[in-house]
């Protein structure tokens, strides 16, 4: 452990601790934490403000994940005023937290290099850290984009509405006739509140939203809710519920990810790939809705397990129907990798080096096509991936086809994990009963969902209701990575590079 | 190209029969509308009301259960002491009018009004329906489940109905989210562009109510805030067989007439 890291508190993913335990660092030794941290190759998971107990004041969080030392570090500091250093120019990696605590604090990052809102909504304090007056009210994507000057330089600007059936966003390209010189996304379009409305839960509502953040990762968001509250109300769900959650959580991996084949084989033009991973896909959501009734795994993932358990036959119904997806998945997806023009396609598109990646904090599959090996389910397991271990894929070229083919590789495993825990699916409750939440407490989750880590943070009140609930989806992460990957490419191949990512717009705007 | 063919084969003809055919098979545990048998009802017990997310049940006079705010979750049921509770298999949802979502909760049955345009709009659309559809602060599952009618199995394009990509070739937009403050102008902008006469349909919960995000400051708690809606269809998200269903049934290509959720026997 580095030094630095000493100065805050370390714990593990989804164990709750004291409130204060949680050590309240002078700003520059918080600062110099994180730092350190990241120079030891941790990742800031979570950054983030909360109304402190002094009125006037805030609270600034930082979760620390130490990968190879399967630990997290969690500090904060206490502000008084409405602006502090920025820390982005030394640690590109926190830009985006950086602006979403001035949007929903207002407090200013003062040097941040490109300061600008997150999501165009209103702050939670009343208080604007653009000044901005109260009306007119706020346009989403309205004020200045990164310009490059010149006569032969033109802008493109796409969405919010787009062309095909997908969330809304805002792309401005710099274009020197085919090349991109630079893209800049304006998201906030999906805004609808989440986060400002989980403060004094849980209710009865908070359930839907957890599994409404991102409706296709409704697993991987559920799962991370329940052992928050699993670690707050001090109870353990059996085995047998750990199971069923990893189940549902590879299959919503195999869905998006077979899905996402057949989408960029669709963007190339290649048929055949596209219609039978599109069918594909459906499939896989299938076999989640013969768990729990839904495609997309609601009502299946509940405080103290899960909400529906399986019998004799229904596990050998869909060991049956894995079987004949996998089957089909392997052939439509080999066909891929064997038609030289829609690799040709693939191959150095979009490329994000490993550097890059690492400095941006990019999760998930994005980060291991560019050769990171960061994996929650090794890295900071929980539940069934702390006794079954899945292998953890990588690629070093960081290209399309690198995000491409790594999809390829987990599906595999995905698959064979499913496979092993269906045949030896542990005996137990499928649903405990859980007590009330432990009050003044922090609880960090992680999960490994689809796209990269999921990570919740929650901290209680004095009646144990939560008095902040932060929620950092994957994508927050990564649309960051997906602009770089424009940088000096043909801007018809934004499509492959997109779909490459295919990001979460309402994970991100929550 | 002999790997192609091949796969071709391998893979099959996977486009359902469907609508001349059987509907392909729920599964078991599929959740329509929640059906409450009331007679069983302790006096004063409103667990199931108070288990509700959303609101959908009301126990006030006149007691009903609203399937534009309903999210199709197992919280009523698991909560009811007497199990008087359970989701009916019955996918067909869709309406024309808000109000005919909106159920006595002690029925027998339920009726959803019947869905087809009038006579002169179906003359107008002729056998084809292009729809802009249009995502307004929802969760992408909507999207995601609309998404799949345009795959091989259920092959949308089959009955005339696509997804265009500009609204000046579009005849209505389909709509989803809860329209997040974020949208509502390029959603009013996007329903400008298309021509008159132009349809709206509202596709989940959100669209029709604002779903799990009901009051929330930065929602319009649904399409109608902001347009005029032609067609309601419910869910969280509407699983696929219920959009297709409401979309055949607003384009006249099912025949039309009321359609009926009935108790499963006790
Ligand atoms: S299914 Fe869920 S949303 Fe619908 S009435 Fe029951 S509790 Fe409410």
């Amino acid at each position: 452990m580095s030094d630095a890291s000493s100065e805050l508190a370390m714990l593990s993913n989804g164990q709750a601790m004291n409130q204060a335990d949680v050590p309240i660092l002078p700003f520059a030794a918080f600062e110099q934490a994180i730092l350190d941290g990241v120079a030891a190759r941790q990742r800031v998971s979570a950054l983030f403000a909360a109304a402190a107990p002094q009125p006037g004041t805030t609270r600034l969080y930082v979760v620390l994940a130490d990968d190879e030392q399967n630990l997290l570090f969690a500090g904060a500091t206490e502000m008084a005023g409405d602006e502090f250093p920025s820390l982005t120019p030394r640690c590109p990696q926190v830009h985006l937290f950086e602006r979403e605590i001035a949007e929903q604090f207002g407090l200013r990052p003062v040097g941040h290099p490109w300061f600008k809102p997150v999501r165009y909504c209103s702050s939670w304090t009343g208080r604007d850290a653009w000044s901005r007056p109260a009306q007119p009210p706020l346009l989403p994507g309205v004020g200045d984009f990164y310009r490059i000057g010149g006569e032969p330089i033109h802008e493109v600007a796409v969405g919010p509405v787009h062309a095909g059936v997908i969330e809304p966003g805002h792309f401005r390209f710099q274009c020197h006739g085919e090349q991109v010189f630079h893209l800049e996304i304006a998201l906030g379009y999906q805004h609808r509140g989440v986060e400002e409305a989980l403060i004094g839960g849980p209710t009865p509502r908070t359930l839907p939203y957890m599994e409404t953040l991102s409706g296709d990762a409704t697993v991987a968001h559920t799962t991370t809710y329940c052992q928050v509250i699993e670690a707050l109300a001090g109870c353990q769900e059996s085995a047998r519920a750990q199971t069923l959650r990893g189940i549902a959580l590879e299959l919503e991996r195999l869905a998006n990810h077979v899905g996402d084949l057949g989408a960029l084989a669709g963007d190339v033009g290649f048929l055949p790939t596209a219609s039978y991973c599109g069918r594909l896909r459906g499939d896989f959501l299938n076999l989640t809705a013969q768990l729990c009734g839904s495609r997309f795994g609601r009502g299946l993932i509940r405080p103290g397990g899960v909400g529906f358990d399986v019998d004799a036959a229904r596990i050998a119904d869909l060991s049956r129907g894995l079987d004949a997806a996998a089957k089909d998945t392997a052939v439509a997806v080999n066909l891929l990798w064997n038609t030289q023009s829609a690799m040709a396609r693939f191959e150095d598109a979009g490329p994000l080096p490993r550097a890059v990646a690492a400095e941006l904090g990019i999760v998930g599959p994005a980060a291991r096509a560019s050769g990171l090996e960061r994996d929650v389910r090794r890295d900071q397991p929980s539940g069934i991936y702390c006794f079954s271990h899945i292998p953890i894929s990588i690629c070093e070229s960081g290209d399309v086809f690198a995000r491409a083919y790594l999809r390829w590789l987990e599906i595999q495993h995905s698959i064979d994990f499913i496979r092993d825990q269906l045949r030896a699916l542990p005996a137990g409750a499928a649903r405990v009963p859980v007590n009330t939440l432990a009050p003044n407490s922090l609880v960090v989750a992680l999960n490994e969902g689809w796209r990269g880590e999921v990570c919740h943070v929650a901290l209680t009140d004095a009646q144990g209701r939560f008095a902040r609930y932060k929620v950092v989806d994957p994508s927050f992460h990564n649309w960051a990575g997906l602009a770089y990957t424009l940088r000096d490419q043909e801007i018809s191949d934004f499509p492959i590079c997109n779909k490459s990512f295919n990001l979460s717009y309402c994970g991100h705007d929550l | 190209m002999i790997k192609v063919i091949l796969a071709r084969l391998q893979q099959k003809h996977r486009t359902m029969a469907y609508p001349a055919g059987a509907p392909p098979a729920l599964p078991d545990r599929f959740r329509g509308a929640p059906m409450i048998a009331t007679a069983t009802c302790p006096a004063g017990c409103h667990a199931c009301a108070d288990a509700c997310p959303t609101g959908a049940l009301a126990l006030n006079d006149p007691a009903h259960l609203d399937l534009g705010k309903c999210l199709f979750c197992p919280e009523c049921a698991n909560a009811c002491p007497q199990h008087a509770i359970t989701h009916s298999g019955n996918y067909q949802l869709a309406a024309r009018r808000r109000q005919d979502l909106i159920v006595a909760r002690d029925r027998q049955a339920v009726e959803v009004a019947g869905a087809a345009l009038s006579d002169r709009l179906k003359k107008l659309l002729g056998r084809s329906l292009q729809l802009r559809q249009v995502s307004a602060g929802g969760c992408a599952a909507c999207e995601a489940d609309t998404n799949v009618l345009n795959t091989v199995g259920w092959d949308l394009s089959r009955f005339g109905i696509q997804f265009v990509a500009s609204p000046r070739h579009a005849d209505g937009l389909l709509v989803t989210g809860p329209v997040s403050k974020n949208m509502a102008l390029a959603l009013q902008k996007t329903y400008d562009a298309v021509s008159d006469p132009r349809l709206v349909i509202a596709v989940g919960a959100c669209a029709i109510s604002g779903g799990p995000y009901i009051d929330h400051a930065q929602v319009s708690n649904g399409v109608a805030a902001i347009l005029p809606v032609d067609l309601y269809i419910p869910g969280c998200p509407p699983h696929p067989l219920t959009i297709l269903d409401g979309l055949l049934r607003l384009t006249g290509r099912l025949a039309d007439g009321p359609h009926h959720h009935t108790l499963p026997a006790p």
